[in-house]
């Protein structure tokens, strides 16, 4: 087997695409916000309860690679309770870890890191950066829709 | 495609197909590469197919020695470009079988093709309350001209129902040509599922009530023989990249009179008799089509490309692929879990499927890994995808010089992605 691979699929990815975490609706949400790649399907709606600038509940649901599924999975149970600024910021800390601007930190980063892997798949970035795209213009901008391209 | 034409001169002996892959498989260098420690088992074919030496080389010398502009210096080099340029249109008329190189126009490929004829032609004939019929397996370049030719007139769209196994339905085809039906617009091997459309039936159908047809030819002429004058088709089109050639060229073959009647697509250079401020005439076709310096290096590498294909013989081409299919087809039906994307019994050798344990998109990233290049998506047939309810396949989608290792290797390599994620 590759080891790269292994790399990618870690159990954490494995298991939070098996069983997705916060997979269910909200209703009624505050926000409810699509997300798109139309390069290979990925189609996920994230619902959000915003409450004093907290997110007081997050879930996501919909159908997409392993990769865009799992990120999106861990992304709801790392946001649940953050204040929308701690959400942003947890957002610029994915993106430049799945983008290789950053090292992946076992000891401080615990779920994110599994997703350090990401960054040796250019083609993959996008996937695993859906569901937080997604997260962040529910809660800085107006838009409904958010596609990749 | 199950003629082979004297005409075209190519080498027809069916002398062991099996033995294919392995003559002309040093042809292409690119086959000798290793992808992350895996020699490299390339089944992306239908996405584009790799290069002969012949045509690197053909490309490598028009370079070296010939390059100059076509069609104006009175200079040896530019006299000698526009020989071999003009030696390409007519291995592409010989290759289809035009009745003259005056029938095909060089474009970009495919898409360029069929947006000259709906920009053209359709402008000049398809008005409001027109219909256009294409199938429910178009690819999105034989639907979006269309769509957008319907915006600019009031036509409208009408689409060919198919089956589960992904052919086409020929009495509902029938039923939906009336008199407001201005042309009919059909995919002959369909990129997502491999279905060889009844051409011939439909293009029957369609002139016995006056209507013109075009062919979208980018997946059929790398598999297979292509006769535009048996077919009696209207308008045909072909990608250079489809075929061995290289990207960025490709030729629309159309019947005489009606590229007559076609107004100019492009406004430009070497696509004019005469300019002056008031007016200006038009050249005759092909060139009223083909404003602009031309993609010269792209048609002398198309040419070589197509008479690479005609040396090796497409009938045996055919031989060799269809037992790839039916190799491919009984290997991947042993896999739990798989099911295979179109099953039509007329089909090219492309394996287009989705696995209940993974989603295409990890299965192409984890074939990769094991050297197994395959194209992973919805293969720019979302309509298609619509019709399965699925959002992807997985699609392996094989050329002549693949061999059945490499099928294996496929079959191992999903073995590996249960392993994953079983």
């Amino acid at each position: 087997m590759n080891d790269d691979v292994r790399e990618l699929y870690q159990q954490i990815i494995l298991d939070h695409n098996k069983s997705p975490r916060n997979f269910r609706e909200i209703d009624p949400a505050d926000r409810v916000v699509e997300a798109y790649n139309p390069l290979c399907g990925d189609h996920y709606t994230i619902y959000l309860n915003v409450v004093d600038e907290h997110v007081t509940d997050i879930s996501f649901q919909g159908a997409g690679c392993a990769i865009s599924k799992a990120s999106a999975s861990v992304m709801t149970e790392l946001i649940k309770g953050k204040s929308v600024d701690e959400a942003v910021a947890l957002f610029d800390h994915f993106h430049d870890l799945v983008t290789g601007q950053q090292s992946a930190d076992p000891w401080e980063q615990g779920k994110l890191a599994a997703f350090a892997g990401v960054r040796d798949y250019p083609a993959r970035v996008k996937c695993a950066s859906l569901g937080w795209h997604t997260m962040k213009a529910a809660l800085t901008t107006e838009s409904d829709t958010i596609s990749t391209e | 495609m199950e003629k082979s034409n004297g005409a075209t001169g190519e080498a027809d002996l069916m002398v062991d197909p099996s033995r294919l892959p392995q003559e002309v498989r040093n042809d292409f260098p690119i086959l000798a590469r290793r992808v992350g420690g895996n020699s490299l088992a390339y089944l992306d074919n239908a996405a584009t197919t790799q290069k002969p030496l012949a045509v690197i080389e053909a490309i490598d010398r028009y370079y070296h020695r010939f390059n100059a502009n076509v069609h104006r210096g009175v200079h040896t080099l530019s006299q000698e470009a526009t020989d071999l340029y003009e030696e390409a249109r007519r291995t592409v008329a010989r290759f289809l079988n035009a009745p003259s190189e005056k029938n095909i126009v060089f474009v970009r490929g495919c898409t360029e093709a069929i947006n000259l004829v709906a920009g053209s032609y359709g402008v000049e004939n398809i008005g409001e309350g027109d219909e256009i019929v294409l199938s429910a397996m178009e690819h999105h370049s034989n639907i979006v001209p269309w769509q957008l030719l319907c915006e600019r007139t009031g036509a409208q769209l009408r689409v060919i129902p198919m089956n589960e196994e992904g052919e086409l339905l020929l009495p509902e085809y029938e039923q939906l040509l009336n008199e407001r039906t201005k042309l009919v617009c059909v995919v002959h091997v369909s990129n997502a599922l491999g279905t060889i459309n009844p051409v011939e039936q439909i293009i029957d159908t369609a002139h016995a009530r006056g209507i013109p047809v075009l062919l979208d030819g980018a997946q059929a002429t790398a598999h297979g023989s292509v006769d535009v004058r048996e077919l009696d088709v209207d308008f045909y089109t072909l990608s250079g990249h489809k075929v061995f050639g290289p990207t960025g060229i490709g030729a629309l073959f159309a019947k005489s009179e009606i590229l007559a009647s076609m107004p100019p697509y492009h406004g430009g250079g070497e696509m004019i008799r005469s300019v002056t401020f008031e007016t200006t005439t038009y050249a005759d076709p092909p060139a009223r089509f083909e404003a602009g310096t031309p993609n010269i290096a792209g048609a002398i590498g198309l040419a070589a490309a197509l008479e690479y294909v005609l040396n090796t013989g497409r009938d045996r081409i055919r031989a060799w692929e269809r037992e790839l299919l039916v190799y491919g087809t009984e290997r991947l039906r042993e896999i739990d879990g798989l099911r295979l994307i179109g099953t039509a019994r007329e089909k090219t050798s492309i394996l287009s499927f989705t696995l209940d344990f993974a989603h295409p998109h990890d299965v192409g990233t984890i074939l990769d890994g094991e050297g197994v290049a395959v194209r992973t998506g919805h293969h720019c047939t979302q309509p298609v995808m619509a019709f399965y309810g699925i959002p992807a396949t997985t699609r392996a989608s094989l050329a002549f010089y693949n061999t059945k290792e490499e099928i294996d290797r496929l079959v191992d390599a999903l073995e590996k992605v249960r392993e994953i994620f079983g």
